[in-house]
């Protein structure tokens, strides 16, 4: 219950780190690579967090979080967003499309981990 | 004694030699080697071709009949050549700058590029010199005849016909062989015209030797031979004086209006200054050519037989008195009169018949004229080959219908007289400029059906066409159109009679007519251009640039001119408008210049009505018109410099904007840049900083694990270098501190390299020629396969065809070699085709790829080793052209 | 004052230069007067003309006119190869510029 993660990331060594890292500290992580079916896949899921790139090939991670955002069935899932722009202009989209937190790449391992610990606590 | 075989060996021989001098000018002229193929001697003794086969052997019969009236026929000609400054200059000029490629086109570009007026000359001086070709193959059967009459060990050719035939087909095959070469009407054929100066010196020094026979050898000296002729038939001057002036008015005009003689005049010109020599060479060389023909006729009428044909003494004479070798010498000149007449008259038939009859009729049944698909240069080609053979064949059946009998030697002038119906037209445009097109069209049309009436149909004798009963009584009865006695006035000259009325009933209606038609602007345009010639030398003004799309102007320019010319051409006007690639401004000039290019090779209107189907309508601005009302030059120079001000203003305002524009592109694709290159360089830190943590961090990894996650680290380790190298690259090629590694390499095996470097897995299917790529190159073979590499890769990443291709094509010309890489994807919308090139560009977001280097890298390359690389707008798909200049160059083998 | 002196060297040279091209434009004219001029001449078979005289009558004035106009043709040339004037293709154009 409340273990079950969702990573929409288009670069497969990232993903793969960041569900390395996830499920030795116990979570159920699952992965997802392209943007234009990732609405879909966070619905059919219903994962617990999802950890979201911005570039992604199809479709921006900020589309796709707005759609989640004005769904009402996951309009308050908790979503972890990640960027290799590290531009203060991005952040400020981030917050706009309704991003939980922001975290720019490259980040260290303990800080995902703490970040996906609170956001789920909350 | 002559033998028959003899004749027909040295005829073999002389023939051979024509070819090889025309071959030999030719390869000359391609090594641009010309500069005495280009003399003013040379220019001079083209226009021999006025002295055909009816000057060489006629000239004689025409003495031997009516006494000097023969000279008439030389006399207007020099005089015109003499009288240079008053008119054969202005048609020069005129000629040379509006690229005129024929009589027809002449008066079609002077009378607002009207094709129904170039068809109408051209259908006249088709009528006018089909009968006149015949009487050039007659002539070459009648002297062969001659000849083998004098063998006793051959019997006479039962077929004369067949004579002829072989004469024709032979005249065909070298005027498509020499005739044809190149597409431009406008280039100088300069194998023709120097096979035909070769048959000009042997014509006359033929005809001189023959006379110099006669007057030492026969006749005993000057003295003897004067006493001679004043004793003869001949001794007293008879002259009807309608005739004497009539006939020298009517040689003059039909040497402005002949379309041999506008060829050799005008299109074949290739400095003006030539004239200054021909203008005195000329008139000397018709003296000289004339001078003898008086004695060998009287010599021939009191040595021969009765009943002899006196328009053969020039080769009975010396047949008669044993002089093989002179007789040979004699045939030669004959035979070169009639063939260099032949071949110039068919070439400037074949251009009128193919640009104003051919071409519009092919434009018309292919649909849209200007956006013909495929290459139409073949197709203007075999026009004008076909219309060659199609002149000849003419010229043969003539003969063969009228039975090569006496009615030809009378053809000579009628011929003169159809042909000079253009005369009123063309002496309007080049000095009235109220002429009119209906004026000019309507004065033809009567001048062209009184020349039928009077002169052409009883040519044929009474009873072939023109029953006798009309001839005599006139047609229904009406005595007032007897064809020789119109309006009931009897005891004219026939030929003075229907030269008069035809002349003077076509120069009224094209006065009448043009002093109450008016004129369309782009014929006021046309007549300011023609009449004030030496005023403005420059351009006729029209096009108003700006809508069209120089896109389609490229692609339909490639099909008239060639790829290669029409890409030049743009190029050029690129650069000169200070814009970089292959699509200039579609400004007035540059649309001008393109018409007249174009019109070199279809003829003025067809030209003109291709770039107007492009550019629209609007071809005359209100500007023009108010130029054209004021009468005087200095208004039209002062309001033409007024408008190339503002011309250029409204440029260069387009071109402050487009730069203003491509800055702004810049700075945004700056910023984008920035972003793109922090997220090529986090990606990998990323992967980076994750796993060497785990590594760090996570006891009890298997040892497959920690293989894993190293070489992860260490692939986008590599993945950040060669990031990094990409962007120093094009740094140190910016700054030119790269060192080149040049050394000899096939440019077919750099190809294989590349291809070999991306298409591993296919990907894109290839299409190459590999014949046109066995080129041995010098250069730095590893930065040139980086090009490849890179435009190959970018084709099949961006190829969005359902089966994507590429065609790599390889050209060289001029010592630069050429090599395409064309697909069959959608191309590069021609907004985005500036920016490519720039660092930093990609086109779409989110396609996978690089950080937008590679092109830049290209471009860099290439500047380095003295080529370009650049987008080539027009081929269907994206296509690139890389070009290698000459010093990369070595040649094969 | 040497500038002076080569302008109206100048203006002189093409001042002759049209009047050399005037005279080529009267040369066709006088010709064709001339080659007229047979026709005053008595004709018949008996008593016209002899065609001798008629024959140096007409190649003479042929000739004069053939040397004529070399002569003018070659005079207005080198007229033009010496003087300033790049133009080849006016020879009644204006007065060129004083050279250095």
């Amino acid at each position: 219950m409340g273990r079950n993660i969702l990573v929409i990331e288009d670069e497969p060594n990232i993903s793969e780190a960041i569900g390395f890292i996830l499920s030795r500290d116990g979570w159920r992580v699952a992965t997802h690579a392209n943007g234009v079916d990732a609405a879909d896949a966070v619905r059919s899921r219903r994962p617990d967090l999802v950890i979201l790139d911005v570039m992604l090939p199809g479709r921006s991670g900020y589309d796709i979080l707005k759609e989640l955002r004005a769904d009402a069935g996951t309009a308050d899932l908790p979503v972890l967003m990640l960027t290799a722009r590290g531009q203060a202009k991005d952040r400020e989209m981030a917050a706009t499309a309704g991003a939980s937190r922001f975290m720019t790449k490259p980040f260290s391992n303990a800080e995902v981990l703490e970040a996906v610990r609170d956001l789920v606590r909350e | 004694m002559a033998s028959l075989n003899l004749l027909i060996g040295v005829c073999l021989v002389y023939v051979a030699v024509l070819f090889a001098v025309a071959f030999a000018a030719e390869r000359l002229a391609v090594r641009g080697n010309s500069h005495w193929l280009g003399s003013p001697l040379i220019y001079t003794l083209s226009l021999s071709i006025y002295c055909t086969a009816w000057t060489f052997y006629g000239a004689v019969g025409y003495a031997a009949r009516s006494g000097l009236e023969y000279l008439t026929i030389y006399i207007g000609p020099s005089l015109v050549m003499v009288g240079w400054l008053w008119g054969v200059r202005k048609m020069v000029r005129i000629g040379r700058s509006q690229r005129i490629t024929s009589i027809a086109d002449l008066l079609s570009s002077r009378y607002g590029k009207s094709n129904l007026l170039a068809i109408f000359v051209t259908v006249l001086a088709v009528i006018g010199t089909t009968p006149y070709i015949a009487l050039q193959l007659q002539s070459v059967t009648l002297s062969f005849a001659a000849f083998a009459a004098t063998d006793p060990s051959v019997a006479m050719p039962d077929d004369s016909n067949l004579t002829a035939l072989w004469v024709a087909a032979g005249l065909a095959f070298f005027t498509v062989l020499f005739g044809t070469r190149n597409l431009d009407a406008n280039e100088r054929h300069h194998g023709v015209v120097t096979a035909i100066a070769l048959e000009a010196v042997v014509k006359l020094v033929a005809l001189l030797a023959v006379g110099i026979f006669v007057v030492w050898g026969v006749g005993g000296g000057v003295a003897e031979t004067m006493a001679r002729i004043d004793a003869s038939s001949l001794g007293h001057w008879e002259m009807a004086s309608g005739r004497w002036s009539g006939l020298i008015f009517l040689s003059a005009a039909a040497f402005l209006c002949l379309p041999r003689m506008f060829q050799v005049l005008v299109v074949e010109n290739d400095d003006e200054s030539h004239l200054r020599t021909a203008v005195w060479a000329f008139p000397g060389y018709l003296m000289l050519m004339s001078l003898f023909v008086m004695p060998i006729a009287v010599t021939g009428l009191a040595m021969l037989p009765e009943g002899s044909n006196p328009d053969l003494f020039v080769l009975t004479v010396p047949l008669a008195e044993g002089r093989t070798g002179l007789a040979m010498l004699s045939f030669l000149g004959g035979f070169s009169s009639a063939t260099s007449m032949v071949i110039v008259a068919s070439i400037a038939l074949s251009t009128m018949v193919s640009n104003h009859v051919v071409m519009p009729i092919w434009l018309r049944i292919n649909g849209t004229g200007a956006m013909v698909s495929g290459d139409v240069r073949h197709v203007v080609m075999l026009a004008r080959r076909l219309s060659i053979v199609g002149v000849l064949l003419l010229g043969y059946l003539y003969y063969r219908v009228s039975g090569g009998g006496t009615a030809l030697a009378a053809i000579g002038l009628i011929s003169f007289s159809g042909v000079a119906q253009i005369l009123p037209a063309l002496l309007g445009g080049l000095f009235w400029r109220g002429a009119t097109r209906l004026g000019a069209l309507c004065g033809l049309a009567v001048g062209f059906a009184l020349w039928l009436w009077c002169l052409f149909l009883p040519s044929f004798g009474a009873d072939v066409i023109v029953p006798a009963r009309v001839l005599a009584e006139g047609p229904f009865g009406l005595a007032g159109l007897r064809p020789q006695a119109l309006f009931g006035i009897e005891g004219i000259d026939p030929l003075v009679h229907g030269v008069l009325w035809s002349m003077l009933f076509n120069a009224c209606t094209f006065f009448a007519v043009s002093t109450f038609t008016f004129p369309s602007p782009m014929e006021r345009l046309q007549g300011a251009q023609f009449v004030n010639v030496f005023a403005h030398s420059n351009t006729p003004r029209g096009w108003q640039g700006g809508v069209a799309q120089s896109e389609d102007l490229m692609i339909m320019s490639q099909r008239i001119l060639g790829a290669g010319q029409a890409q030049a051409l743009f190029r050029n006007a690129a650069q000169q408008q200070g814009l970089p690639g292959y699509l200039p401004e579609p400004t007035a000039e540059f649309l001008q210049l393109l018409e007249r290019e174009m019109s070199g090779s279809v003829g003025a209107a067809t030209a003109h009505a291709m770039v107007s189907q492009i550019v629209g309508g609007a071809s005359v601005s209100v500007e023009d018109l108010m130029a054209v009302a004021d009468e005087t030059a200095q208004m039209m120079e002062y309001s033409s410099q007024l408008e190339a001000k503002s011309d250029e203003l409204i440029r260069t305002a387009r071109q402050l904007r487009a730069a203003n524009e491509k800055l702004t592109q810049l700075s945004v694709q700056k910023d984008a840049f920035l972003s793109q290159i922090s997220h090529e360089l986090r990606t990998p830190m990323t992967s980076i900083r994750a796993f060497s943590e785990i590594l760090r961090d996570t006891d009890g990894l298997t040892v497959e694990e920690r293989g894993r996650y190293s070489s992860i680290i260490h692939d986008e380790a590599i993945r950040l270098t060669r990031l990094l190298d990409d962007l120093l690259d094009l740094s140190v090629l910016e700054n030119g501190q790269v060192s080149l590694n040049i050394r000899q390499g096939r440019l077919d095996e750099v190809l294989d390299r590349a291809v070999a470097a991306v298409l591993q897995g296919g990907g894109i299917a290839l299409r190459r020629d590999r014949a046109a790529e066995a080129i041995l190159l010098e250069t730095d073979i590893d930065r040139l396969s980086q090009v490849f590499i890179n435009l190959i890769a970018n084709a099949r990443k961006y190829c969005d065809a359902a089966q994507p291709s590429l065609t790599i094509a390889v050209r060289q010309r001029d010592r630069v070699v050429t090599v395409d890489f064309i697909d069959n994807g959608s191309g590069i919308a021609s907004d985005a085709q500036e920016v490519i090139f720039e660092k930093f560009s990609r086109i779409g977001e989110g396609k996978a790829g690089g950080a937008g280097l590679g092109l830049a890298i290209c471009r860099e390359i290439m500047t380095r080793l003295y080529g370009t690389v650049a987008y080539l707008p027009g081929q269907g798909g994206a296509a690139f052209r890389v070009t290698l200049p000459a010093r990369a160059l070595m040649a094969a083998q | 004052m040497a500038e002076t002196k080569g302008t109206v060297f100048l203006e002189r040279r093409s001042y002759r230069q049209r009047r050399l091209a005037d005279l080529a434009r009267a040369l066709p004219v006088v010709g064709l007067l001339l080659m007229l001029i047979p026709l005053l001449w008595t004709q018949g078979a008996e008593d016209g003309t002899r065609t001798s005289r008629a024959i140096y009558w007409i190649f003479g004035v042929w000739a004069v006119l053939v040397c004529a106009s070399g002569l003018l043709a070659r005079g207005a040339e080198r007229d033009e190869a010496a003087g300033p004037q790049p133009t080849r293709r006016e020879s009644g154009g204006p007065p060129g510029r004083p050279g250095p």
